[in-house]
């Protein structure tokens, strides 16, 4: 450790010594950061603006859904694309395959992600470790610098050509499955999607490298592995998970890049390719990818429930190894996203007993949370009412996970509403409400002001209640068989829908208050100190001042044998 | 949610007979076929008290943990991190729980996969036997081609083939008036009851996509254009049963729906006889008319 020190310090004296004298100001601050906790903010702003048009987009779906029959797409279509008649009809048709879609790909690569791996990571892994950086801070900042360019990447899309004239966008899910995204969407939308992924892609790759590197060399003396902080723990895992899976996506949208532009015909059946090997290699990556969402959000909560109960965690080796086991297994689950698509009996009977394998080192996480919790002093906060949303809400997006890896019930329910259920009720509800708990659980200290307690509250309360009216009913559509991506559904699952779509309402007025909160904290600027939270926070960046030094541990901090977790 | 497999079992009985989605419907579509009986027993008797039972236990100790160890009630942390018997259990009654669920789960899945020869016994309802309903060879073939929007179906061994496209609401409302929005087409696709009928599904080669899917029956396969998957399913009801495109291929992917008519064995004798020709017109005429 004493070398890594040694190290660091050199290198900024050879390269950069003013940065440790003082504090860039203006523009220059976050365009050219080298900071892991300015990045962290510039992350999390960014997955807010994206998370605003990603949930306005699922907005104006919903308001489609209310009530069966094409309300609102067509008089869109004609808005934005002067088409007329059964011209603006169709163009409705498809804008709304571009609406899923784009929904789906700005909120797992544009919110999620940089929320969890590109904000919290970046934010507080270092602080959590005794880091004073990360270990590449320039990877850092082009790391972040390549999202907004992803992102317009995509964003144009949605003004291109997709699937023919007066048909903007990509409208073939976010799996983007051939041929539908070859010969079905032959304009360039497709292909602006596809360089859109691939520079989120880089950004991510580097995003891990950098976080790898740094919890692998940059904790403080004394602070081994086995007693780094459980959130520390979920970032390596991810970066892992992002490293290893996100170089596939890249070959497997490259292979759809040539075989749309470059004549190749690895997707293309009449040439002798084969589009089951695009979802081979789409959910290798697809799967781990999920994981990558809700890991971050794992680790998050382990550390609001052991502070509001003012306990240790409960089975600290085993909650990390559990990670440890659900990354490692998530790449060996894939095909269970294809139940559908023909594979042999044998394959599908391995898939089933490869994917319930996850359930046992996920209900470790449930039960291992709840002890933590039993025989505490727990004081209900607003972020340790975000994790016990969490806990519930993503044990009912388990059990239907279960559900749903059996294969002989997944005949039923594959592509169905069922299935739209259960992965927002593990991400939408999950990791969204672990990106909440983190938020009101580390506000004060990355912004050092409080923000009103009330305010959080009524926030998680509207929000719960509304993302459950949301999504519960969705089980039932899928149960009677209402397919998954539909404009326009038999009159029969109209009752639902609208439900469903109440809760949308709710949920905006939530959103709206969470703003709200956000801007009356700024306002109103309350210091919050160093740890407003008492003795049950005892990382280390609760050690500091909040907001935390521009630099921090300029004398890393060494860590005795009994603390850290 | 627990209550799901009473109340379906109620609604059943209050004459639920259609091949299609109830307005309000909260549970799987009524079975007509064995193998829709095994799903059916084994979602609603299995899964669907397993999840909700550890839901129900899930939130039981978040609340109980709340009221009890609130900081007002027990303003004295303990201490503990460890407790290997409970961590020991945690780990291995869900694994017990698991191998409980996995046993009828793959007993259900290889009924599925498994094209009847005739001699082999299928689970039914019984999901927990070694199988006792008997399925006899398929007697048909059918092929089903995916295609940009809509559904061409072949009598393979007969060599007669049709199109089956989904009514607009104007046409639909004056020539099937009962039939539900959607859902009707201008020709089901006809097959005998009690036969086991082999189901053989692509698309257009140069298409896209598809998934050919009928609740009632408990069967969705994916149409890949240059595969041909296959299926079957062996109907005991008469009537019109209905399923949709599965698989997102395009703007009119939720306009594409499955219609299967299951007639009585002369029916479809008729049905072929007259069809022969190739005049699927003349095939439709033997039938009843369908409101």
């Amino acid at each position: 450790m004493a070398d890594t020190t040694a190290h660091l310090e050199a290198h900024a004296t050879g390269h950069d010594a003013a940065s440790h004298d003082h504090t860039p100001t203006g523009w220059r601050r976050w365009v050219y950061s080298t900071n892991h906790k300015d990045i962290g903010i510039m992350y999390l702003y960014f997955a807010i603006f994206a998370g605003i048009l990603g949930g306005l987009l699922s907005g104006v779906m919903r308001m489609e859904l209310q009530e069966p029959g094409i309300q609102i797409f067509h008089g869109l279509a004609a808005m934005v694309y002067g088409v007329e008649g059964d011209a603006a009809l169709d163009a409705g048709k498809h804008m709304y395959n571009v609406f899923t879609t784009a929904h789906a790909l700005i909120m797992v690569f544009f919110v999620v992600m940089p929320a969890t791996m590109g904000g919290f990571a970046n934010y507080f892994a270092p602080l959590m470790i005794g880091a004073p950086d990360t270990a590449f801070p320039r990877i850092n900042n082009i790391a972040f610098w390549l999202l907004p360019p992803a992102f317009i990447l995509l964003l144009m899309s949605l003004f291109f050509e997709g699937t023919g004239p007066g048909a903007m966008g990509f409208g073939g899910g976010w799996t983007i499955y051939p041929p539908l995204s070859t010969t079905g969407h032959p304009g360039p939308a497709m292909d602006f999607a596809i360089l859109s992924l691939h520079v989120a892609g880089v950004s991510s790759i580097l995003g891990a490298i950098n976080l790898i590197t740094t919890i692998f060399n940059m904790r403080a003396p004394g602070m081994t592995l086995h007693k780094m902080p459980l959130f520390a723990w979920s970032v390596l895992v991810t970066a892992f998970l992002l490293l290893l899976a996100l170089p596939v996506l890249a070959g497997a949208i490259t292979m759809l890049l040539t075989d749309r532009n470059f004549g190749t015909a690895f997707f293309k059946p009449a040439e002798g390719g084969d589009p089951i090997l695009f979802q081979h290699l789409v959910w290798f990556f697809g799967h781990p990818e999920v994981y990558i969402m809700i890991l971050p959000g794992f680790g998050i909560i382990s550390h609001i429930v052991s502070t509001f109960s003012r306990k240790p965690i409960f089975g600290y080796m085993a909650m990390a190894y559990a990670m440890v086991a659900i990354g490692f297994v998530g790449f060996v689950v894939w095909a269970h996203h294809m139940y559908t698509t023909g594979l042999s009996l044998d394959v599908q009977r391995y898939f089933v007993a490869a994917t319930m394998v996850i359930a046992v080192p996920t209900g470790v996480k449930i039960f291992s949370w709840i002890a933590t919790m039993w025989g505490g002093s727990i004081s209900f906060k607003s972020p340790m009412l975000w994790a016990i949303g969490f806990i519930f809400l993503f044990t009912v997006g388990g059990v239907t996970g279960v559900v749903l890896a059996n294969a002989g019930a997944d005949r039923a329910l594959h592509d169905t509403y069922y299935v739209v259920a259960h992965f927002h009720y593990v991400l939408s509800l999950g990791a969204v409400f672990s990106i909440f708990a983190g938020w009101y659980y580390w506000y004060p200290k990355m912004f050092g002001y409080l923000y009103n307690e009330t305010l959080a509250k009524a926030h998680f309360w509207v929000m719960f209640v509304g993302v459950n009216l949301i999504f519960f009913p969705q089980h039932f559509l899928g149960l009677a068989g209402m397919p998954r991506r539909y404009i326009h559904y038999p009159d029969a699952f109209g009752f639902f829908n609208r439900i469903s779509s109440i809760g949308y309402y709710i949920t905006f007025v939530a959103m709206l208050i969470f703003f709200y909160a956000t801007w009356e904290a700024s306002r109103k600027k309350r210091p919050a100190g160093d740890n407003p939270w008492g003795d049950g926070a005892t990382t280390l960046e609760w050690t500091l001042t909040s907001p935390p030094p521009f630099h921090q541990f300029t004398t890393l901090p060494r860590i005795e044998s009994t603390n850290a977790h | 949610m627990a209550l799901a497999p009473v109340l379906a079992t109620a609604q059943e009985e209050a004459g639920y007979t259609a091949g299609h989605p109830l307005p309000g419907q909260y549970h799987l579509q009524r079975s007509v076929t064995p193998i829709m009986d095994s799903i059916t027993a084994f979602h609603d008797g299995i899964l669907m008290w397993s999840i909700s039972l550890i839901v129900a236990l899930v939130l039981g100790l978040l609340i109980w943990i709340m009221i009890r160890y609130n900081a007002k009630r027990n303003p004295v942390p303990a201490a503990f991190t460890h407790n290997t018997l409970v961590e020991i259990l945690w780990t291995v009654l869900p694994i017990v729980a698991l191998i409980v669920i996995a046993i009828p789960s793959f007993g259900v899945l290889s009924d599925q996969l498994t094209t009847p020869d005739g001699e082999r016994k299928y689970l039914g309802s019984n999901i927990f036997s070694f199988g006792e309903v008997e399925v006899p060879a398929p007697e048909l073939t059918i092929k089903a081609t995916g295609q940009q929007w809509y559904w061409d179906y072949e009598y393979v061994d007969q060599g007669l083939a049709l199109t089956s496209i989904m009514m607009d609401e104007p046409t639909r409302a004056t020539a099937k008036p009962g039939q539900p929005r959607l859902l009707a087409v201008d020709n089901e696709l006809v097959v005998p009851v009690d036969t086991t009928v082999r189901v053989q599904v692509t698309a257009d080669p140069m298409g896209v996509i598809h998934a050919f899917a009928v609740p009632s029956f408990g069967i969705k396969i994916d149409a890949v254009p240059g595969r041909l998957n296959e299926t079957w399913f062996n109907a005991r009801e008469t009537g019109i049963f209905y399923g949709q495109c599965s698989e997102l291929c395009g703007k009119d992917h939720a306009f594409m729906p499955i219609a299967v008519r299951v007639v009585t064995k002369d029916e479809f004798t008729a049905y072929m006889a007259a069809f022969k020709g190739g005049d699927y017109a003349a095939g439709n005429a033997t039938l009843a008319a369908v409101q």
